[in-house]
């Protein structure tokens, strides 16, 4: 948040006072030791309360992994996660596309782009009810598809959704790792990066800002800059080049 | 004291990737009778007192919103059990 522009604030779990953000973002890890469910417990944290009345006076939430799991538990978010189909954590970058750039956590990227973010989960197979999965599809409720391959099984390569207001955005993947260079994937999909260079996901966390800034509505902007990339690569074009599947070895584990 | 038992269970629609791992292990041990295994969750709620009504109900909305999901899990059984 704070490499977009942001000030970051932290948030207890334990206190229910938001103090005054203007947006949450609920972070992976395994809140309550993911006993139970993924984010089963963490639903009843007395601060899930003011994020779940806060989101519905359109408070801009977005959830990450763990993040996602606890704001489906909490219905703020249709379906469920659950174990991977392949049993095993997976981690590895993984190439998504952004089919709805209207939330207000997706409005800096074209529609249909790509966005290469790591993917590290155990419970991160997408599931609900085909009439869910219809009416998710029909409003453009999908934010986020798996493209090339789908890591864990999840419905319809399902990566992340929105509620109906577009303010409140879950995915599987982070963003968050793949916002400074240097510390990124090695891989993203503007062009070819150096070694942890990718900085793909920095748009969701400069998306919220821009539609704070608009009043809390968020309004469709310019392609983010192309990532930041070595110097012995700055002869290449600045123009992001059209996308293609790439072949960067982290797609190979499966 | 007395026990109250709450099963859940994955629905019938949702795969079931533990019960798949587990079904995949029998035949290593010799056992093939079984042609599926799904794996659910049981707990045990322990009272302090008799089982009035109003605890079984407690157990009845604990069953429904914490220890289930009801997207991906039935409640299967609420049911006091007999002391042992």
């Amino acid at each position: 948040m704070t490499i977009a522009g942001g000030t970051a604030v932290g948030l207890w779990h334990a206190e229910a006072n938001l103090q005054d953000v203007d947006a949450v973002i609920i972070p992976g890890g395994f809140s309550y030791g993911d006993y139970l469910r993924a984010g089963a417990i963490a639903r009843f944290a007395p601060l899930m309360d003011k994020v779940v009345d806060a989101s519905k006076a359109g408070m801009p939430v977005l959830g990450i992994c763990n993040g996602f799991q606890i704001l489906t538990e909490a219905h703020l978010l249709p379906g469920s996660m659950i174990k991977n189909n392949h049993l095993k954590f997976s981690c590895a970058d993984q190439l998504l596309r952004v089919e709805n750039n209207t939330t207000a956590w997706t409005s800096a990227y074209a529609k249909d782009s790509g966005m290469v973010i790591p993917l590290k989960n155990q419970d991160g197979q997408y599931v609900a009810d085909e009439k869910t999965l219809d009416e998710l599809e029909g409003e453009g409720r999908v934010v986020f598809r798996y493209d090339g391959v789908n890591p864990n099984g999840s419905r319809r390569n399902i990566a992340g959704i929105s509620n109906a207001a577009g303010n409140v955005v879950g995915l599987m993947p982070h963003p968050e790792h793949a916002v400074e260079a240097g510390f990124g994937p090695d891989a993203s999909a503007y062009g070819e990066v150096g070694l942890g260079y990718g900085t793909d996901g920095l748009g969701i966390f400069t998306s919220v800002l821009t539609s704070l800034v608009a009043g809390g509505k968020s309004r469709p902007f310019p392609q983010i800059p192309p990532p930041a990339r070595r110097s012995s690569a700055s002869t290449r074009s600045s123009t992001p080049p059209p996308h293609r599947t790439p072949t960067f070895p982290g797609l190979n584990w499966a | 004291m007395p026990r109250i038992v709450v099963d859940v269970m994955p629905k019938p629609e949702i795969l079931d990737p533990q019960g798949k791992a587990i079904a995949g292990a029998l035949p290593r041990l010799g056992l093939t009778g079984f042609t599926g295994v799904r794996q659910g969750k049981r707990f045990e709620l322990t009272v302090d007192g008799d089982v009035t009504p109003e605890v079984l109900e407690q157990a009845r909305t604990a069953a429904a919103t914490l220890l289930s999901n009801p997207v991906i899990e039935d409640v299967t059984r609420v049911e006091v059990l007999p002391e042992a």
